[in-house]
């Protein structure tokens, strides 16, 4: 897929958590193709101590309004000077970088498992699964109710299961606790989200014979498989996750433990 | 439109403006961004002999205008290269240049050789100065007798334009530069990274995997500069500069500093078009100061 460096325009920044915010943002011309599980490398201006472009994963493509969001969890300098954008500034993204998700097939009953942050992306997987006709089903887990992010959106798409660690919403416990593992059977899960979390969705799909894609966030540099940087272990070597991923099938991983 | 056309030895460069080892892969990485061709040279990916995996992850850390490395030679080696990547290279209209490393002054006479072997590459960049692996790298080129001994090997076996990379983590770096343009090099390039190192104080660890690693981007310029200085009045042949060069005015700056030509780098992870915008910048500038032809600034700095 063809990539590129947009100047594009904020629409909005939501404050929708105390660690998160959602950008909007919008160019005068369509943008470009985009698929879910690829990841846009921001330039942070105005933040002095942030030298190096940050990967922010797709939240969702709205076509309708020409729209790309992006969720930001808001860990360090760089992103903290994001979430200050106003409306109508400027944000220098290069992308659509990386591979997506695999796109599901007839006959496939596909399971989104995200952690935290990692939930972005699984939102604008579910949309495009949901709009060729198939139905997603989500199950996120995070520590407590109010972590639970963009539950409204991914309700839109398909069917939502929640787990907390405090039982303040959904079933007790982590998502592999959950009983929805028990009661139907899922032919493929696409995670994302902490690598606990999605090393403990590896052992347990491996286990029930589940084909399994996870999404890594290994630090990056150059965004494009040039400086070899963000590399992770597989069957094949080293590679980078920022060009040969973000998206592994779990059988490319030396995740066997 | 001044002319922008520079030689170093027989190497024959449309502009002065070339892409830095292991900052834009194999060119291709980068060819959505913008025409390849536009620029003087490409130097790719350090190869080896044979394979190698690199060192573990964390390989990177960011540092106040900069960021530090500890790739340690990850590629596939000359051979996969001359068989899969240099067929997809080799018709780019321009210098495709391949950064050469090693473990023994032989490993590296034998990587060259079948470089040299390969039509459409004209040249290649000794790399006698990667600070991440323990065999060979920088460990050749902190003396001058080490380094000496890698390009009397290398000069013996190849037979176009032979640029060294010189490392700055050294005394005196017009000592290397004299020594190695002793033993044939037709130029030098420089400055490699510079050693560095950053902890994480909350786990009390090093954020490199390896500890150490090699410092790059606007952090090191100002160094870089004194380097190609010192180097450019120091030996006879063409220096190849670079160090932090993130915008024409710094590029202006080496040339000034008697560099021949540049190098972009770390600049290329922030801006993967920025190689082209510098050139573009150098033509502006010698437009808007009336000069004819970029070797009116070469060297300028006494």
């Amino acid at each position: 897929m063809k990539k590129y460096v947009l100047d594009l325009t904020v629409v909005s920044v939501e404050r929708i958590h105390a660690r998160y915010v959602l950008i909007r943002l919008t160019d005068a011309q369509p943008l470009p193709d985009m698929l879910p599980g690829q990841f846009v490398e921001v330039r942070v201006d105005g933040s002095p101590s942030t030298f190096l472009r940050r990967p922010i994963s797709i939240n969702y493509v709205d076509r309708a309004q020409n729209q790309l969001w992006l969720l930001v969890a808001t860990v360090g300098e760089g992103t903290r000077t994001l979430a200050t954008l106003q409306p109508g500034a400027v944000l220098n993204c290069v992308l659509p970088l990386g591979n997506g998700f695999t796109p599901a097939v007839s006959g496939q009953k596909v399971l989104l498992v995200g952690g935290g942050v990692g939930v972005a992306p699984l939102l604008y997987m579910g949309a495009q699964m949901r709009e060729q006709g198939f139905e997603p089903t989500f199950l996120l887990g995070t520590r407590t109710q109010e972590d639970l992010l963009m539950l409204d959106e991914f309700k839109k798409y398909g069917r939502v299961f929640v787990t907390t660690e405090d039982g303040s919403a959904g079933e007790k416990g982590f998502v592999t606790n959950h009983s929805i593992l028990q009661q139907e059977q899922f032919t493929r899960i696409s995670t994302c989200g902490p690598t606990p979390m999605m090393k403990a969705v590896a052992r347990l799909a491996r286990e029930k014979g589940i084909d399994c894609e996870v999404s890594l966030e290994n630090l990056m540099a150059c965004g494009v498989g040039a400086c070899l940087c963000c590399v992770e272990k597989t069957t094949e070597g080293n590679l980078c996750v920022c060009k040969e991923g973000p998206v592994f099938n779990i059988n490319r991983l030396l995740w066997q433990n | 439109m001044a002319k922008l056309n520079v030689k170093i030895g027989d190497l024959r460069l449309k502009n002065p403006v070339m892409t830095a080892s292991g900052t834009f892969g194999y060119g291709l990485e980068f060819a959505d961004f913008m025409p390849l061709d536009g620029i003087g040279g490409i130097i790719v990916k350090g190869t080896t002999l044979a394979p190698r995996e690199g060192n573990d992850y964390p390989r990177m850390a960011e540092t106040a205008q900069g960021m530090l490395n500890c790739v340690g030679l990850q590629n596939k080696g000359v051979d996969y290269f001359c068989s899969h990547i240099y067929p997809q290279i080799k018709d780019i209209d321009t210098n495709m240049i391949v950064n050469v490393s090693g473990s023994s002054p032989e490993d590296y006479a034998e990587c060259a050789a079948r470089v040299d072997a390969l039509e459409h590459i004209p040249a290649i960049e000794l790399n006698i100065s990667c600070p991440n692996v323990k065999d060979g790298g920088m460990a050749f080129g902190v003396t001058c007798a080490g380094a000496a001994s890698v390009v009397k090997a290398v000069r013996q076996r190849y037979h176009k334009t032979l640029i060294v990379k010189l490392s700055p983590n050294v005394t005196d770096i017009t000592e290397i530069a004299r020594a190695v343009e002793a033993e044939g090099a037709d130029a030098v390039s420089l400055i490699n990274t510079l050693m560095g190192m950053a902890i994480d104080i909350e786990k009390r660890k090093p954020l490199l995997s390896i500890r150490t690693g090699g410092l790059s981007g606007p952090a090191v310029k100002p160094v870089a500069l004194r380097m190609v200085w010192q180097v450019a009045k120091a030996v006879g042949i063409p220096v190849v500069g670079l160090g932090g060069i993130s915008s024409a005015k710094d590029a202006i700056e080496f040339l000034m500093a008697g560099a021949t030509a540049i190098e972009i780098g770390t600049a290329n992870f922030l801006d993967p078009a920025i190689s082209i915008k510098v050139r573009d910048g150098i033509d502006a500038w010698l437009d808007a100061h009336g000069c004819q032809s970029v070797e009116e600034i070469i060297g300028v700095i006494d």
